[in-house]
Order: C-alpha cells, then sequence, then structure tokens
C-alpha cells in the first residue's frame, strides 16, 4: 500500500500519445533527450517571439515599474508637465493606507474561497461523472462545455439578470420555498453578500476546466491498483485519499496554482456587475488599481498597487514554477 | 421539480461505495442531473429570456417553459446599437491576433520543445512566467503606452496589445502538443533522407495539424471574449463585440430580454466553436503539465 503510493507519487502519469495514425508505433520513452542542432537555429526560431514579447510585454512591464516611482496624474498624461520621480512615496502612500489592507484582506478571502470552492465542486463533478451512465455523463460534459465556453461578459450578465432585485428568477425561486420572502432582495445592497454572488459567478466559468482535467487525469488512475486498496480493506475515501489522490496530485498542484492566478485577476465580473463603478465594498486588488488610475486619476498611485499585486502573485507562482522546472528536467 | 429530485439522492450516498447494484447507480444519475440542471441553468435561461416577450420577462411570476415564441428581442438588440460593426471589429482583431500569434509561436515552440540550447530554461520560465501577469496590472502601462504612440482607438493598437496573452498562451500549449509527437517518427525519416525542414513538414506538421487548429480556436475564442483593453483602449464608436454588450444598460435601468439576445448571439457561436475544440484542448492544456 504505502510502497505503491510511493511509487505512484513519482512517476507521472503517462498520456496515451494521440499521434500514432501514420508512422509505426514508437514506445514512448519517458526522458527524451532534445536534440543538439546548431546553437544558433533555436535563437533564430525563438526570435520573433522574444522581440514581440519584448515589445508588447517587456516595455510595458519597465514602465509599470517606473511609473510606481513617479508622480503620474492628469497634466502629466496631457503632456502638461514631466513626470517627476518621486521615489518610494507611492508606495508608503498605498502600504500606509488601511483601505489598501482591506482591499488585500477581501481579494485574499475571496481567492482562497473561489479557487477552494473550484477544486473541491471540480473533483467531486469529475468522480461523480466516472459513477454516472453514459447518458447522464453527456449532459454533464455538454452543461460544463457550455459554461466553460460562455463569454465572461456574457456570463456576468446573465447573472446578473438571475440575480436581479426585482424580476430576478432567483428571488422568486427561493420564495416558493415556505417561510421564505426574497421577493426584491437586493443581492448586491452588502459587499460580502454580492461578493459571494461574484464567486459564485467565477466558480461556475472555472469548474468546467477543472472537472475535464481531473477526468482525463482519472482515467490514468489504474483500476488493479484500486482493486488491490480494497483488498486491503480500504473504503471509498481510503481508495480515494491514497491511491487516486497522489497520482492526480501534479494535476491538482497546476490547476490550483492556475486558479490562483485566475481568481486574483478577476476583474470584469466585479466591474459590470457594479455598472462600472464597483462601491468601496466590493473593491478587489484589481478594481481598486483600476479605480486609483481612472476614476481618481492617479497612474502612478494606481501602477503601484498593481505591482503589489503582481509581488502577492509571484509568491504563489513560485509554486507552479517549481512544478514546471521540474518538467522541464524530465525533458 | 429539485425538490423531489433531491430526495432520493441522499439514501445511496451513504452507501458511498461505487457500482453497488442498480439502485446505486440510480442514486448517482440522480446526483448527475442536478449537477446538469444547476449548471446549466444560466445558460437555459438567457435562452428563454431571449426568446420571450420583453413583457414577459418582467413578469413577477417568471414562466420556466416559455409560452409564445418571439424574435423581438433580437430585433430590439439590433437597434440599441450599432452590431455589426463590433462584431467585424472583433473578427478583425481576434483573427489577426491568431494568425500572427500561431506563426511566431509556432517557431517558438518549436525551438524551445526540439532544441537543446542554452538558455532554454530560462526562455520556458519567462514564457510561463509573463502568463502569470494578470492583464489588469498592464493595462495603466498599455494605455499610456498607445496613447503616446498615438494608438490609442485603433485596432492595430488592440491587436498588438492581444499579442500581450494570446501569444505566450499559444506558444505554451503548441509545445504541449508537439512534445506529444515521437521524435523518433523524425529521426526515421531523417535516416531515409529527408533534410531536418522535410522531416518537420512531412512527418511533424500533419500530425500537429489538430492541435494547431484547437489552439487557433481557443486563441480566437480568448481574443475575442477579451474585454477590459477592448474597453479601456476603444472609444464608444470604435467598441467590440464584448463592450457592445454593455449598450442594453443605461442610467434609466437594463432592459434585460433584450440584452440576453444579444448575449444570445454573442455566445452561441462561441460556444459551438468552443464544442468543436475543447477535447483537444483540454488535452493541450494540461500535456505540458504531466508530460515533458
Amino acid at each position: 500500500m504505502s510502497a505503491a503510493e510511493t511509487t505512484t507519487a513519482k512517476v507521472p502519469p503517462t498520456r496515451p500519445s494521440p499521434t500514432p495514425r501514420t508512422g509505426p508505433e514508437v514506445p514512448g520513452k519517458p526522458a527524451r533527450k532534445p536534440s543538439a542542432g546548431g546553437a544558433a537555429v533555436p535563437w533564430v526560431l525563438l526570435a520573433p517571439c522574444l522581440l514581440v514579447l519584448v515589445l508588447v510585454m517587456g516595455y510595458p512591464l519597465v514602465r509599470l515599474v517606473t511609473l510606481s516611482f513617479q508622480s503620474f496624474g492628469k497634466s502629466e498624461l496631457w503632456g502638461f508637465k514631466e513626470a517627476e520621480w518621486v521615489g518610494l512615496k507611492n508606495f508608503t502612500a498605498v502600504l500606509g493606507d488601511g483601505e489598501f489592507w482591506a482591499v488585500v484582506v477581501r481579494t485574499i478571502v475571496f481567492t482562497v474561497g473561489a479557487v477552494t470552492l473550484t477544486m473541491v465542486l471540480g473533483m467531486v463533478i469529475a468522480l461523480l461523472m466516472q459513477r454516472v451512465s453514459g447518458w447522464v455523463k453527456a449532459l454533464i460534459s455538454i452543461a460544463l462545455v457550455a459554461s466553460w465556453g460562455m463569454p465572461i461578459i456574457v456570463a456576468t450578465a446573465i447573472f446578473k439578470w438571475i440575480f436581479d432585485t426585482d424580476y430576478g428568477v432567483l428571488n422568486w425561486l427561493l420564495s416558493k420555498l415556505p417561510g421564505v420572502d426574497m421577493g426584491g432582495h437586493n443581492w448586491f445592497a452588502s459587499g460580502p453578500q454580492g461578493l459571494a454572488v461574484i464567486m459564485l459567478l467565477v466558480v461556475w466559468g472555472a469548474v468546467p476546466f477543472v472537472v475535464i482535467t481531473l477526468s482525463a487525469g482519472l482515467t490514468q488512475v489504474p483500476k488493479e491498483m484500486e482493486e488491490a486498496a480494497r483488498l486491503d480493506g480500504a473504503g471509498a475515501w481510503g481508495v480515494f485519499r491514497w491511491v487516486t489522490l497522489p497520482i492526480l496530485k501534479p494535476l491538482l498542484v497546476m490547476l490550483t496554482t492556475l486558479s490562483v492566478i485566475w481568481d486574483m485577476g478577476v476583474f470584469p465580473q466585479v466591474f459590470v456587475m457594479r455598472g462600472g463603478n464597483p462601491e468601496a465594498e466590493f473593491q478587489l486588488l484589481t478594481t481598486y488599481s483600476y479605480q486609483k488610475a481612472f476614476v481618481v486619476n492617479d497612474y502612478s498611485g494606481g501602477s503601484a498597487i498593481a505591482l503589489v499585486t503582481v509581488l502577492l502573485l509571484l509568491g504563489v507562482v513560485a509554486v507552479y514554477m517549481r512544478q514546471m522546472l521540474k518538467i522541464g528536467e524530465v525533458e | 421539480m429539485t425538490s423531489t429530485t433531491a430526495a432520493p439522492a441522499a439514501a445511496p450516498r451513504l452507501k458511498g461505495r461505487p457500482g453497488k447494484g442498480r439502485r446505486g447507480k440510480a442514486g448517482w444519475n440522480v446526483l448527475g442531473l442536478l449537477v446538469f440542471v444547476v449548471m446549466g441553468f444560466p445558460v437555459y435561461w438567457m435562452l428563454n429570456t431571449a426568446f420571450k416577450p420583453a413583457k414577459d420577462a418582467i413578469d413577477p411570476n417568471p414562466q420556466f417553459f416559455p409560452g409564445t415564441f418571439t424574435l423581438e428581442n433580437f430585433r430590439r438588440a439590433f437597434d440599441v446599437a450599432d452590431f455589426w460593426g463590433p462584431v467585424a471589429r472583433s473578427l478583425a482583431v481576434s483573427s489577426v491576433v491568431v494568425v500572427i500569434g500561431i506563426v511566431v509561436g509556432m517557431l517558438a515552440a518549436l525551438a524551445i520543445s526540439r532544441f537543446a540550447f542554452r538558455g532554454r530554461k530560462i526562455v520556458i520560465v519567462g514564457i510561463l512566467a509573463i502568463q502569470m501577469v494578470p492583464l489588469v496590472a498592464m493595462i495603466i502601462p498599455v494605455f499610456l503606452l498607445l496613447n503616446e504612440f498615438g494608438q490609442y482607438d485603433r485596432i492595430t493598437g488592440l491587436i498588438i496589445t492581444y499579442l500581450t496573452f494570446v501569444l505566450p498562451f499559444t506558444v505554451w500549449t503548441l509545445r504541449g502538443f508537439i512534445v506529444n509527437i515521437p521524435k523518433e517518427l523524425e529521426e526515421a525519416a531523417m535516416v531515409d533522407g529527408c533534410t531536418r525542414t522535410g522531416a518537420f513538414v512531412r512527418v511533424v506538421f500533419p500530425l500537429l495539424a489538430p492541435g494547431m487548429v484547437a489552439t487557433s480556436v481557443y486563441g480566437f475564442i480568448q481574443a475575442w471574449n477579451e474585454y477590459l483593453y477592448a474597453l479601456m483602449l476603444m472609444s464608444q464608436q470604435n467598441q467590440t463585440a464584448t463592450v457592445w454588450l454593455g449598450n442594453f444598460t443605461t442610467k434609466h435601468g437594463t432592459e434585460y430580454a433584450p440584452m440576453m439576445a444579444g448575449a444570445t448571439m454573442m455566445a452561441v457561436p462561441i460556444v459551438i466553436l468552443f464544442l468543436l475544440v475543447q477535447r483537444k484542448m483540454a488535452a493541450g492544456l494540461t500535456a505540458g503539465a504531466v508530460k515533458g
């Protein structure tokens, strides 16, 4: 049992090669060495990509950093004034602002909530899909793909409509329950409740990717191993905990980090839900930075907030990077 | 309806073991149907609202199954603001971005998946790291830069900006597809007398084509769905399709029924496109994660 666990944890599930249509079947070697080519060839191939990325990404990133050390407002935008270097002033202003910390805490709570919900629901639905009949599985797949492919902006509009105060179908449905009267209930009157609705919207859009990826991963779990664990007396939970989970671990790590990155970057959902002008109670780091820059016209303050957000994310990304680098080594 | 289906679900769940006879299966199926209803409801409600008369949409007792079928909301959606202009702009921007992304991305993906060279790891990390930077963090410098280069409110400016997220994604996904093609196939072709380029064109390229199509479609959808840059970098009269959907909300309130008709027009083609490539894409997105 424990031996099986240690071996499976290290060997990534092999994926059936989608390719053997033309050539002869070639047994895939786990560790393939990239061939040694002319030293210049790869760089020539990379050149256009790197050039574009430096231009469209590198330059703005540098500008983001320099901006956050400058004073840049409306008059600088219109060119009346040269941007002035102010050192760490923007950062001390931002970090010394109580509202900023409230936004940070709100963002973290929102992200942790959304990611946890997404991962748990995704796992549960993926496991459920293994147990239902074929036609139910097909129905769930259709619903998943429809919500996955739905443009965020459309999904936001739909949720806004479902949760509408006066004519929303949800208030009507809830009022059907005995003893509940939700007629005219405004879901967005308070920040936490409104953000919970937005969290649902985010989770609704994010679950399909997790389910589909985990379903693919689940097909790689060897049936014999599950059988063996069951013979050793493991219950359903034991099999999941000691056989399924270790095999899915690399996928779960990747999905969790990606979800954190995506959910911390949530913007249009909040922005559109609140009619382009989120109230203070609804501000997340992304909307907060946007508001500082484009509503208050303090572009450098907004940049400082954006930079802090990116740094926060880097902590999470470091985990992801380590995982990805391991893959680079396997190659 | 939902309350009756939820009740029997509890009994088999207690058993907890899969595949325990017909009753167990039926229990799982009921749970599965519940998931289907909950996940699919928002989509259903969009279609339901889009095709019923606007005055029925604000009936305090909404109808779950539309009685009267109408296209009036779609007519209104076309009236509320120019529809084809934004759609044409979105089409143009997304197509150009995808073409550039695929051509440039393909070369880069080949370099990092088929060649050993110094600095390869740094390039990979760089491309991954770039994907991590949230779009919102970039909007301020991008806005200022486009302003300075006279590219504000220009389609070219928007195309350049969209490359920031389409290109790294394309490189990474194509790389996932390439590493899944056995290198031995290429080597066999080279033994048979093909040049390296010839081996690629004749052997790898045909195998890669489905992956490339999937990546293009997915990149197209991403560009099509983008909202923030489109909102910030284009003016009202040059808006794209996603921003167009905001026209239904004015300070007098939101016209939900026509808005749902507009939403349907925007979402249905995209969801169908998505349906065609999602299987391939799910594999591609994770290929890099589980297989080197």
